[in-house]
């Protein structure tokens, strides 16, 4: 049977989403703050219908897709960061002129809804699609200040790097269809556990180009290339966009993807995501410390928060179906903390740019004079991401850090905590820019923008709470993680009985 | 209620107490700068008051861990399993000793910080923050809060020293931070090893340190945990060749954030490796102390050595800081209980005394604005109750009978002379060296003639009289009647694992 029911959330985003464009089109005089407060709406509307799917029975849509907790988490995570990306665009869109806005927040909520299905895709063209959607959303969205030289520049680098990237998955996903024989995860996994040879070459090649492809999408070193300059060129609230929503995206489709289609040849794979998360955390740490665009810092620690996370995925391959529950938990919790002070952190960056107009770090001097609860919100977001303690990363980190160890991991998570002491360097740079120094000019306090204000003020509410009682954001990831593992189990225990 | 559990929410008061009054400065207008600092005052007061009550409450006869506290924090998720995060505070006769330290120096601390006027909120603010975090730290009963509140109690260190601080502030703010944390690297490297091994599911700290004495944490393993946990809360304890952010450090901290830092700080690190090497890793320490000895020796002599040579008055303090930590360190070494009970004494001995001699530099600092001993002399005669109290803190570092330093330190030499008579031999000259740099300090400053320029000095305010006269009472009372310091310390030393009589 056809369960349409499946994507009642979905097609209230992009109900939304086709409304918003079309009243942009028909009636193009409106206030533009009024679609995206439509917008937001719509995300509240689609996190509801979110909330009631779940705690349900997994359902498929005839194999392609599953409706189970994990897509559900996802599905509200997406809705959650849209509407703070709406809210936060309708400050940042005021002064910028020749923008699309109907476009620019359709486009939002169709990225969102793309998100959730790579989530739920149990089928490798669905979950190939649904990156497609998302990264063609991007890819706009990025380049959405037509008269930027920037973000044209970022766009066309982004589109480029994309599409290649997008091959590569798309070849990946062509040499395991020629060995399996199917393109549903659940017949890859059946597939692979009933031969009787060893692993093909074929499949091992694919299975890299897929780990290149996806990668590229969360920007993984050495496949990180084109993220500071598409960081650097989008408008703000897009780079905040980026840094949650594409990587949140990217980790759901692999999570899925390796911990089920691929979970009988984890010997083949863990490896390389252990080498992905060694280069991706080192480098991205070590450049960040060299740069002096804000823009550019935060694309640059955001590698090296993937690479953090890539450890979690190496973990599923290293051990049994409660080890890869154990570092799927660790990694959703800490993916949400992550969001959550990444939002946090570009919502203060948004209210602090609109006044100085500036972009680099030294834009900031003297921030604690003039506005103290930015510079306040930056620096909670900051030392967030560091993992100090009563800040959500510090909790999220840990029990990332904590699931993901194991025998054979214990080296890299060591590693791990290494590179976040040298991502400290760098935030110290930025917190002494508004603590240790006078402001230029007049150090007159200024006003924040009443919206961006009290979304700085809830997300930073936000960190404190995931950081100081992190147990329901920890349970609620389990209990978003377990579904991966019930059929995990499942295959291993088809695996025994083979012949 | 039990009586126990009532004193539990004493205990718990230390850590609500100073976040809830960063929480009420927050809301503070910054214009109220006297209103910060009644409030402050009172916290401060406060915090000394509850201190001294969990020394004195703490039972010498009773059991190992009293008022206790637990709750629940995460549970039975994914790899934690039931009891797995807890809030568990208690206090064994360390922490006590530990805690009346951190209210004695705390109060002092405030008091000293009345003269701040730029942005005085803020500093409260984040003084209190570190305090919370020092009180958590010497408390915690579970693994996850004991690092939770280290760190805490770091993190303020930058922007404390970074915006209030003097000579070369943003270099020691960064030096200092980046070590420390550089530190808590390594402890948390330890952690992730030591749960990994454990394999329990749980950060409840009674359920490790079983799992560290009967085996469950393999001996092997243990050996390769305790240089991690051990270097890492060394660099906090001034452990030699770790301890060169100490010096720079001290020399760009305000008055208050030098007293909490050498006086408090400074023992989370000791402290750290009694809690998270001697009772977590027996096995581990049992391979790796007489190393400890020899980098402790190394510290006192080395210390002593350095403030011999300079000129700078914060500088004398923080190498002496080094060498006395570095007793501290020896005394853990020995694994002997009057050696350990010895160490623990220094720690509060050391605590006040360095308090007292930073809050006189900054007495003098602050309106001298130069901290160079060879400028001065004569002092005596323009500022003799200053002097007073400097000689007693100088005296009381050089361990003269009387005050504090000579029971801690008799204790150490004894412990010391058990296991390693070598290295004793070497402490005694330290103390010798502490002697010659500290009189030579002396004799420059205090007597000599007067240099005019330094003719209008004022002598110390009423409120450094106070925080000062509190932190005498503590250094005389320790000297001269050492029974209930020992007996509480005591107690908790001889059953750590691993120590002989």
């Amino acid at each position: 049977m056809r369960d349409y029911a499946l994507f009642i959330p979905e097609y209230i985003a992009c109900g939304v989403a086709l409304l918003v464009i079309a009243i942009e089109l028909f009636a193009p005089r409106l206030r533009k703050d009024l679609l995206a407060c439509l917008t937001a709406l719509g995300a509240v509307a689609w996190f509801a219908a979110g909330l009631a799917f779940l705690d349900r029975d997994p359902k498929s849509y005839q194999g392609l897709f599953i409706s189970d907790d994990f897509t559900a988490f996802f599905r509200l995570l997406a809705a959650g960061i849209v509407f703070v990306v709406a809210l936060m665009s309708a400050e940042f869109l005021k002064r910028q002129r020749g923008v699309d806005q109907g476009e620019f927040y359709g486009l939002l909520l169709i990225a969102g809804s793309a998100m959730t299905i790579m989530a739920g895709a149990t089928e490798l063209l669905t979950a190939y699609l649904a990156l497609e959607v998302l990264s063609f959303s991007l890819y706009v969205l990025v380049g959405i200040l037509k008269r930027d030289l920037r973000s044209n520049e970022a766009s066309l680098k982004y589109i480029l790097l994309g599409a290649f990237s997008s091959a590569l998955f798309l070849y990946g996903l062509s040499l395991v269809y020629g060995a399996a024989g199917t393109t549903s995860y659940a017949g890859i996994a059946e597939a692979f556990a009933g031969r009787d040879s060893g692993l093909d070459p074929a499949v091992a090649v694919g299975m890299m180009l897929i780990l290149a492809g996806v990668g590229f999408k969360v920007s993984a070193a050495p496949f990180h290339m084109w993220a500071p300059d598409a960081y650097e060129g989008a408008p703000l609230p897009i780079t905040a966009f980026l840094s949650t929503l594409s990587k949140a995206a990217g980790f759901a489709l692999i999570l899925r993807l390796f911990s089920t289609a691929f979970v009988t040849d984890a010997e083949s794979w863990r490896w390389a995501f252990l080498a992905l998360a060694a280069i991706t955390m080192t480098v991205g740490n070590l450049i960040a410390i060299q740069q002096k665009n804000l823009k550019r810092l935060v694309a640059y620690s955001s590698i090296g928060q993937v690479g953090y996370m890539l450890i979690s995925i190496a973990a599923l391959g290293y051990g049994d179906a409660q080890v890869g529950l154990n570092a799927t938990s660790g990694l959703l919790v800490h993916l949400v903390g992550y969001i959550v002070t990444t939002l946090a952190l570009f919502s203060a960056l948004t209210a602090a740019v609109n006044r100085t107009g500036s972009e680099e770090i030294a834009g900031l001097r003297g921030l604690a004079e003039t506005q103290p609860f930015l510079a306040l919100v930056i620096t909670a977001s900051l030392f967030s991401f560091a993992g100090l303690p009563f800040f959500a990363g510090f909790a999220t980190k840990l029990f990332m850090l904590l699931g993901a160890t194991t025998d054979e991991t214990l080296w890299i998570v060591a590693l791990a905590v290494l590179n976040s002491f040298i991502s400290l360097y760098y935030y110290l740079m930025v917190i002494r820019q508004m603590y240790l120094f006078d402001p230029v000019g007049e150090a007159v306090r200024f006003r924040v923008q009443p919206v961006l204000w009290g979304l700085a003020a809830i997300l930073l509410l936000g960190i404190l709470f995931i950081g100081m009682y992190p147990g329901p954001a920890f349970e609620f990831s389990e209990q978003a993680a377990k579904p991966l593992f019930e059929t995990a189990s499942a295959a291993a225990s088809a695996r025994v009985q083979a012949p | 209620m039990t009586f126990d559990e009532g004193q539990g929410y004493v205990v718990l008061a230390t850590l609500v107490l100073p976040l809830a009054a960063a929480l009420i400065l927050i809301f503070t207008p910054g214009s109220q700068k006297m209103a910060v600092r009644y409030i402050s005052a009172v916290t401060g007061a406060i915090l000394a008051a509850l201190s001294i009550y969990i020394f004195v409450a703490y039972q010498v006869d009773g059991p190992e861990a009293q008022m206790n506290l637990n709750w629940a924090w995460v549970e039975n998720v994914a790899f934690l399993g039931p009891g797995g995060i807890s809030l568990r505070l208690a206090v064994d006769g360390i922490s006590a000793l530990m805690a009346l330290l951190t209210g004695v120096v705390a109060f002092a601390g405030a008091l000293a910080s009345w003269k701040i006027e730029y942005r005085n909120k803020d500093f409260y603010i984040l003084y209190w923050i570190l305090l919370a975090g020092v009180y958590g730290t010497f408390f915690a009963y579970d693994l996850f809060f004991f690092f939770f509140f280290y760190e805490l109690a770091v993190m303020p260190l930058y922007l404390l020293i970074g915006v209030w601080g003097s000579t070369r502030k943003e270099y020691g703010a960064a030096k200092l931070t980046l070590m420390l944390v550089g530190g808590s690297v390594l402890i948390w490297i330890g952690i992730f090893a030591t749960f990994h091994q454990a394999g329990i599911g749980t950060f409840d700290l009674p359920s490790l340190w079983a799992a560290g004495q009967d085996g469950t944490i393999s001996a092997t393993a243990q050996k390769v945990i305790f240089p991690l946990m051990v270097v890492g809360c060394g660099v906090l304890a001034a452990l030699w060749p770790f301890h060169t952010w100490s010096p720079d450090g001290h020399m760009s901290a305000p008055t208050a954030v030098s007293m909490v830092h050498a006086g408090v700080l400074m023992k989370l690190g000791a402290f750290g490796i009694i809690r998270l090497g001697i009772q977590l890793l027996p096995e581990g320490a049992a391979f790796w102390m007489p190393a400890l000895m020899v980098l402790g020796t190394i510290g006192a002599v080395y210390g002593a050595t350095a403030a011999l040579t300079q000129r700078d008055f914060k500088l004398i303090s923080g190498y002496s800081s080094v060498s006395h930590m570095g007793y501290v360190l020896m005394g853990l070494a020995t694994m002997n209980t009057i050696g350990i009970t010895g160490a623990v004494l220094q720690m509060f001995s050391h605590g006040v005394m360095t308090a007292l001699v930073f809050l006189m530099i900054g007495a003098l600092y602050d309106q001298a604005h130069t901290r160079d001993m060879k400028e001065f002399g004569g002092l005596g005669r323009v500022m003799p109750l200053w002097v007073i109290f400097y000689a007693i803190a100088g005296l009381a570092n050089v361990g003269l009978p009387g005050f504090s330093g000579f029971t801690a330190e008799f204790h150490i030499f004894v412990g010391t002379f058990r296991t390693y008579p070598v290295f004793g031999a070497l402490a005694i000259f330290a103390a010798a060296l502490a002697a010659a740099y500290m009189l030579r300090m002396f004799a420059t400053v205090f007597f000599g003639p007067l240099n005019p320029h330094w003719k209008d000095l004022k002598d110390l305010t009423p409120l450094e009289r106070l925080s000062g006269a509190m932190l005498i009472a503590s250094i005389v009372i320790m000297g001269v009647w050492w029974a209930p310091f020992t007996e509480r310390v005591g107690h908790t030393v001889t059953l750590l694992p691993g120590v002989t009589g």
